[in-house]
C-alpha cells in the first residue's frame, strides 16, 4: 500500500478549484480515489450529484482522467459499457494500457435510483470499482431525505415537526446487499481516514472482477456542522460504531477497526444540526431506539466476522 | 374568514392548489426544479391527513400514485424532464388502466440532464406522444402563479371525471417565479370528486358503458370486484386478445377526449376581436407575448394574443379559426418549434405561420417578440 509521500508525490487527478462546498467530503473522496489508483491509467464515470455538478462547471474541469457524466440512474452501466468495450479492445490487441475503470455515485444515485444498475453491474462481474459518497440524502437538490438518511434525520422531505420526528425509517445495508452479489471485494471507508480509504481503493483495483465501496460521506451543509469538522464527524460515525470500517474479501468479512471504547451515538448526533430536533427528553425513547440499532448491527457484523 | 393574499412561487401554489383539490396521496422524486412541490406536499400532507411518500426513483413515484388512485385516492407526483422521461411506461399503464392522477412536469431544458436550473417548454410533444401506442392527453399550461393554483385543481377535476392521468405542463421560469395571489376561499373554486358506483357488486363492470367519462367507478377494496391490467382489457378488465374488444378498447379511450372536445377547449384571447398578427403562445412564453402584443398595440400594430390554457388536447377549432383571420400567426415558445407543428397542421388557409422561439435556458423577451411581429406585419 502507498504510504502518504507516494501518495502526494503521485500528482492530482481530480484537482482543486471546483466549486464544492467548503469543508466538502464528497471531493476528497474522488481526489483520494483517484490518487489510490494513480499507478495506472483510470477512466472515471459519476452518476448525476453534487460532484458531478462541482467538479465539471464549463469551461473547467477537476478530472484529469478521463470522464464521462451519466444520468441519475445509470453510473455503473455507462462504466460497465467502457470496461466491456475496453476489455474487447484489449482482447483485439487495440489497446496496451492495464486501464481501471470507477464508477462514482451519491447515496440517492447509489442506494435509490442507481441500484438497479449497480446490482447488475457487480453480478455481471464487470472489472470495475463502484464508489458510493454516501452522505446520507439528496443534497444536490436541497437535502431530500435517501433510504441511507438514518432514522430521526431531518431532511425537507422528512421534515421535523409536530407530527414525526425526521424521517421514520432505518436506513437501509447497501454494504451487506452488495456483499449478498458474492463479488471479490466490498468495503465500508469514512471520510477521515484517509489511509483505510486510499488501501481500499488500492486493493479492489488489484484484486480484478467488480468491487465496491460505500464511503460515509460527512456534508456540512446537509448535516449542519462546521466545515472544518467534516474529518472529525466521520471519525466520530466510525467511534460511536455507527459506521464500522470493514471489508469483506472473497466472501469473508473483516473488522478493520474497532473503537478502544464505544461513544454514546449521541456524541455524534449531536454535533449535527439535522438531529437537533431529538435533544429534547421527548425523543429520549427515540434516541434508545437508535442507538440500539447501532449496537444490533454492530454485534450482527462482529458475527460475520467471526465466521 | 378574510381574502388571504399570498406572495407565492409557481411550485408553492400548484401545491397549495392540490391540497385545494383535496389531493391526499403525493408519491415522488427530487428533482430540480420541481422539487419544492414534493417540499411543500411533505409539509402539508401530514398535517391534512394525508400521505406523502418520497419513493426510490421516478418510475416509483408514479407507480405508488396509480397504486394510490386505484385505492380511491386523489394522487398527485410532481417532477422534471429526466423524471418525466422515466415515467414514461406508467403513463401509458394509467391511461389504459384508466386511473385519475395528476403529474406535474416543471419543465427544464433538455434532452438528458439539460438544464437543470433553466425553464424551457421542450417537452410539450413528449406531454402528447411520449408513451407508446395510441393514447390520449390532456395537458394544461399555466402563464402564472394564480394558474398554478386554479389549474392545479382543474387537472384535479378532469383527471377525476375523465378518468386518467392529467399532466400539468409548468416551466422553471413559472414553478420558481414569485408573484402575489388571492388564494380562493373553500368553496370558491369547483371541486370535482368523481361518483361511486351504488349498483350491487355482482353488476359492476369496471370499464362499463360508453367512455367512462363523469361515470361513477368503484376504488379498489371497496367491495366491488374487478381487474386492473395494463394488458387490452375487456369492460371487467380481464385480458383479451380478441379483435372486437380490443377495437372496443381503444374506441373508448379515443372517445373520452375526442367526444369532448369543446368542454377541453379552454382559450384565453386578448385584442382578438380585430388582430391581424395573432401570437399563439402558452406558459411562461405567454407572458413575454403579452407584453409584446400590447406594445405592438401602443405602435399601431393590430395584434392579437391566443392563449391555450389546455393544450392537448390542442385546440384545432379555435386555432383553424384564428387562422382564417390572421394575415399572419406567430407561434411563441420556448423550444425548438413544437407547438408550431400543430399550429401548421391546423392551419386549413396556408396563412403565414412564423417561429418566435428561444431555447437557450433564458427567456424569451417582448423585443425579440415584437421583431418577428413586425416581420409578420410587412
Amino acid at each position: 500500500m502507498a504510504t502518504l509521500k507516494e501518495l502526494a508525490a503521485r500528482g492530482d487527478k481530480f484537482t482543486g478549484g471546483h466549486r464544492a462546498c467548503a469543508g466538502c467530503g464528497a471531493t476528497i473522496v474522488a481526489r483520494q480515489a483517484l490518487l489510490a489508483a494513480g499507478k495506472h491509467p483510470v477512466v472515471a464515470g459519476c452518476a448525476t450529484g453534487c460532484l458531478e455538478v462541482v467538479s465539471t462547471i464549463y469551461p473547467y474541469t477537476a478530472w484529469n482522467v478521463p470522464f464521462v457524466h451519466s444520468a441519475f440512474e445509470n453510473s455503473a452501466a455507462t462504466v460497465s459499457g467502457a470496461e466491456a468495450a475496453y476489455r474487447s479492445l484489449k482482447r483485439q490487441g487495440k489497446v496496451a494500457d492495464e486501464i481501471r475503470f470507477i464508477a462514482f455515485g451519491g447515496d440517492g444515485g447509489t442506494y435509490d435510483i442507481g441500484i438497479q444498475s449497480l446490482s447488475g453491474a457487480m453480478e455481471r462481474g464487470h472489472n470495475m470499482l463502484y464508489i458510493c459518497y454516501d452522505n446520507q440524502a439528496y443534497m444536490n437538490t436541497g437535502i431530500q431525505r435517501s433510504s441511507a438518511t438514518p432514522r430521526g434525520g431531518h431532511t425537507t422531505t422528512s421534515p421535523a415537526g409536530k407530527k414525526q420526528p425526521g424521517k421514520l425509517q432505518f436506513r437501509k445495508n447497501l454494504t451487506e446487499i452488495i456483499a449478498a452479489h458474492n463479488i471479490p471485494y466490498v468495503a465500508q471507508s469514512v471520510v477521515g481516514n484517509w489511509s483505510d480509504f486510499t488501501r481500499k481503493v488500492e486493493k479492489a483495483l488489484d484484486k480484478g472482477g467488480p468491487a465496491f465501496i460505500d464511503v460515509l460521506q460527512p456534508c456540512r451543509l446537509g448535516w449542519g456542522y462546521p466545515p472544518e469538522l467534516t474529518a472529525e464527524i466521520g471519525r466520530l460515525a466510525v467511534e460511536t460504531n455507527f459506521w464500522p470500517l470493514y471489508e469483506v474479501e472473497d466472501g469473508k468479512h473483516k473488522l478493520n477497526y474497532t473503537p478502544k471504547e464505544r461513544k454514546p451515538i449521541t456524541d455524534w448526533l449531536f454535533q449535527q444540526e439535522r438531529f437537533r430536533h431529538l435533544k429534547g427528553p421527548e425523543h429520549q425513547g427515540l434516541i434508545d431506539e437508535i442507538q440500539r440499532d447501532v449496537d444490533q448491527r454492530w454485534e450482527a457484523l462482529q458475527k460475520r466476522c467471526a465466521l | 374568514m378574510s381574502k388571504q393574499v399570498a406572495l407565492l412561487q409557481g411550485n408553492e401554489a400548484c401545491a397549495l392548489g392540490a391540497i385545494y383539490a383535496g389531493c391526499d396521496f403525493f408519491g415522488g422524486y427530487p428533482i430540480t426544479p420541481s422539487t419544492e412541490v414534493a417540499e411543500e406536499m411533505a409539509l402539508m400532507l401530514p398535517r391534512s391527513g394525508g400521505k406523502f411518500i418520497q419513493m426510490e426513483d421516478e418510475i416509483a413515484g408514479i407507480g405508488t400514485v396509480l397504486g394510490a388512485a386505484a385505492a380511491g385516492a386523489k394522487a398527485m407526483t410532481a417532477t422534471s424532464g429526466p423524471g418525466f422521461s422515466l415515467m414514461m411506461e406508467l403513463l401509458g399503464y394509467g391511461c389504459m388502466a384508466e386511473l385519475p392522477c395528476v403529474i406535474v412536469n416543471v419543465q427544464r431544458g433538455g434532452p438528458s440532464t439539460g438544464l437543470p436550473t433553466k425553464g424551457a417548454q421542450a417537452d410539450m410533444l413528449q406531454a402528447r406522444w411520449g408513451t407508446h401506442g395510441d393514447h390520449q392527453a390532456i395537458a394544461l399550461c399555466p402563464s402564472s402563479i394564480e394558474e398554478c393554483f386554479t389549474q392545479t385543481v382543474k387537472c384535479f377535476n378532469l383527471a377525476e371525471r375523465f378518468r386518467m392521468p392529467v399532466l400539468l405542463m409548468m416551466d422553471e421560469f413559472i414553478g420558481h417565479m414569485r408573484e402575489k395571489m388571492t388564494i380562493p376561499q373553500p368553496g370558491e373554486l369547483e371541486t370535482y370528486t368523481h361518483p361511486r358506483p351504488k349498483i350491487k357488486p355482482a353488476e359492476y363492470r369496471h370499464f362499463g358503458e360508453g367512455t367512462g367519462v363523469g361515470g361513477a367507478y368503484a376504488a379498489m377494496g371497496s367491495g366491488y370486484r374487478f381487474n386492473i391490467t395494463g394488458l387490452t382489457h375487456d369492460p371487467k378488465g380481464f385480458p383479451t386478445n380478441r379483435a372486437d374488444e380490443t377495437k372496443w378498447k381503444m374506441d373508448r379511450l379515443r372517445a373520452k377526449v375526442a367526444d369532448h372536445l369543446p368542454e377541453l377547449t379552454e382559450v384565453e384571447r386578448e385584442f382578438m376581436d380585430d388582430a391581424e398578427i395573432v401570437i399563439f403562445s402558452y406558459g411562461a412564453a405567454a407572458r413575454t407575448a403579452q407584453q409584446a402584443v400590447r406594445e405592438a398595440r401602443a405602435q399601431g400594430v393590430k395584434a392579437g394574443l391566443l392563449r391555450p390554457t389546455v393544450v392537448w388536447p390542442f385546440p384545432d377549432q379555435v386555432v383553424t379559426e384564428a387562422l382564417r383571420q390572421a394575415r399572419a400567426m406567430v407561434v411563441a415558445e420556448l423550444n425548438q418549434g413544437q407547438m408550431i407543428l400543430e399550429v401548421e397542421r391546423a392551419n386549413r388557409t396556408h396563412t403565414r405561420v412564423l417561429p418566435a422561439l428561444r431555447y437557450d435556458g433564458e427567456m424569451i423577451t417582448p423585443a425579440e417578440v415584437m421583431n418577428v411581429i413586425a416581420e409578420a406585419a410587412r
